[in-house]
């Protein structure tokens, strides 16, 4: 497969990125300060993210749309305002999650911001889904950038008129060089932020214009870390195909009426999950020392047994400690509860945590 | 003090009588990006040539640390363990992994002078 670039590439390049393949792009993982850095930059003032390669999906409106949709993602899109986005997923009917998605009500239909390495398979099931008649249009002439921090809004103020006042989880239409572009506050990184999703054509001047206010940019390596201290999942890791949102810890973005009525693919599994079916749950995890616990790293009870697994780790710059999250079995779910981590064959100590592990700073 | 020498694996390493001092090079630091972990071997250990000798990791990922040479390990460099990000500052310099009492000292002489190293390292970045 011939790998992919943003529109942003090459500005990425004049700003010293390093690049790695990533879901078929050609992303920056860093640039020249490091992670670390880039990661206390995003915590302290603001970031810059190229998020591109997402999929930025529209359907269009017809009367049965909100009804046909609620089929397949799990929230109420009789509730949901105009300009108003919701964290949800793409249900399989095994319960499990073929992706996770912000899904914004908009003028002209719902607006779904997918997974790069998810995004074209995604397409196929809603597709198919909605059916033949439905409207969906995956737009390649769009960029994503999210902008990052707790100066986000007053920078972004400076550029885009109005913006300061969204709150969180909610969007709108704003003109940037007499373009319609739009804009969403939220992010991955547990800060205050905003998504600006704007032509291709006008991404690397309107990026410009931020890095010229101060905004450093911030590649994919941060990103990870941040989100992780942030407890949000990482698509493919901490969630897949076989995790239910409720084993996922999760349940929170069920709204009340699916929960309670079902009627989305893969309710069965969510139902008996939240009847006392459930046997293991995602949790934080904290080593006591120094080791950091990756992906794949085994969890066993303080007597020895296997309990689970730890699906993303890594260092958290802000919360200056090795962190991750994984499964465990449920009656070993409980913050505080003392675990083992086997790291290069040897048994590390390490404690239960409260996600998320650095406390959100969001503008509500 | 002995010329500095490299190995393909990264490491370098300098002898004094017979003790050689070992650590990762500038350039293995910085592809490795901020080290926030290091583990290192126990003292008394016996390490082989090219052998696993400890480890280190970056917010991206873990690498093993190899020994250049065989030998006694007769000390570690806590101080990186306690603060690994010194590793990045001074990685030729005080950020030393470990020494070893060498028992053979011709092992040194396979390995790569200054330039050589850096014309290897340069050949094996993408």
């Amino acid at each position: 497969m011939n790998t992919q670039k943003t529109a942003l590439y090459d500005y990425h390049k004049s700003l010293g990125a390093k690049f790695v393949p990533f879901a078929g792009y050609e992303m920056p993982v860093q640039y020249s300060s490091g992670i670390v850095e880039e990661h206390k930059i995003t915590r302290r003032n603001a970031g810059l993210f190229d998020v591109s390669h997402m999929g930025q999906l529209l359907i269009e409106d017809n009367e049965n749309l909100s009804k046909e949709l609620e089929k397949i993602i799990p929230i109420d899109l009789k509730k949901i305002k105009l300009n108003q986005s919701k964290y949800s997923f793409l249900m399989n009917e095994q319960g499990g999650i073929y992706d996770d998605l912000i899904i914004t009500k908009v003028e002209k239909g719902f607006i779904i911001i997918l997974n790069a390495a998810c995004k074209n398979n995604d397409f196929k099931i809603i597709k198919s889904a909605l059916g033949s008649k439905s409207k969906l249009t995956l737009y390649k002439n769009l960029s994503l950038v999210a902008l990052q921090g707790p100066k986000s809004s007053e920078i972004l103020e400076k550029t885009i008129n109005g913006v300061s006042s969204l709150k969180f989880m909610n969007g709108n239409k704003y003109s940037y060089n007499g373009k319609e572009i739009y804009i969403t506050r939220s992010g991955y990184t547990g800060e205050d932020g905003f998504e600006i999703s704007i032509p291709n054509e006008l991404v690397e001047d309107f990026a410009k214009k931020l890095i010229s206010q101060g905004v450093k940019p911030i590649g994919l390596g941060a990103r990870d870390t941040l989100r992780l201290e942030a407890g949000l999942c990482l698509y493919g890791h901490d969630i897949n195909e076989s995790t239910s949102p409720i084993e996922a810890n999760l349940k929170w973005a069920i709204s009340k009426r699916r929960r309670e009525e079902g009627g989305f693919v893969g309710y069965g599994k969510i139902k008996s999950d939240m009847n006392g079916s459930l046997t293991r749950l995602r949790v934080g995890v904290k080593p006591e020392g120094k080791v950091i616990a990756r992906e794949g790293v085994k969890i066993f009870s303080k007597d020895n047994n296997e309990i689970g697994l730890v699906t993303s780790g890594t260092f958290g710059p802000s919360v200056n400690q090795p962190i991750a999250m994984g499964y465990v079995k449920l009656n070993f779910s409980e913050p505080g509860t003392k675990v083992l981590l086997e790291v290069r064959g040897k048994k590390y100590e390490a404690n239960i945590s409260e996600l998320p592990f650095y406390k959100k700073n969001y503008v509500r | 003090m002995s010329e500095k020498k490299y190995s393909k694996q990264h490491e370098w390493v300098t002898i004094e009588g017979d003790v050689a001092t070992v650590g990762i090079t500038k350039h293995a630091a910085e592809l490795l990006g901020d080290i926030v972990f290091v583990e290192l071997p126990d003292k008394g250990k016996n390490v082989e040539k090219e052998g696993q000798a400890g480890v280190v990791e970056s917010t991206k990922a873990a690498s093993d640390v190899y020994t250049p040479v065989t030998g006694e390990i007769t000390e570690t460099n806590q101080s990186i363990v306690d603060d690994p990000a010194i590793v990045n500052k001074d990685p030729e310099g005080t950020s030393w992994f470990f020494k070893v009492k060498v028992k053979n000292k011709s092992e040194l002489d396979g390995l790569m002078n200054k330039a050589d190293y850096e014309k290897f390292a340069k050949e094996n970045t993408n």
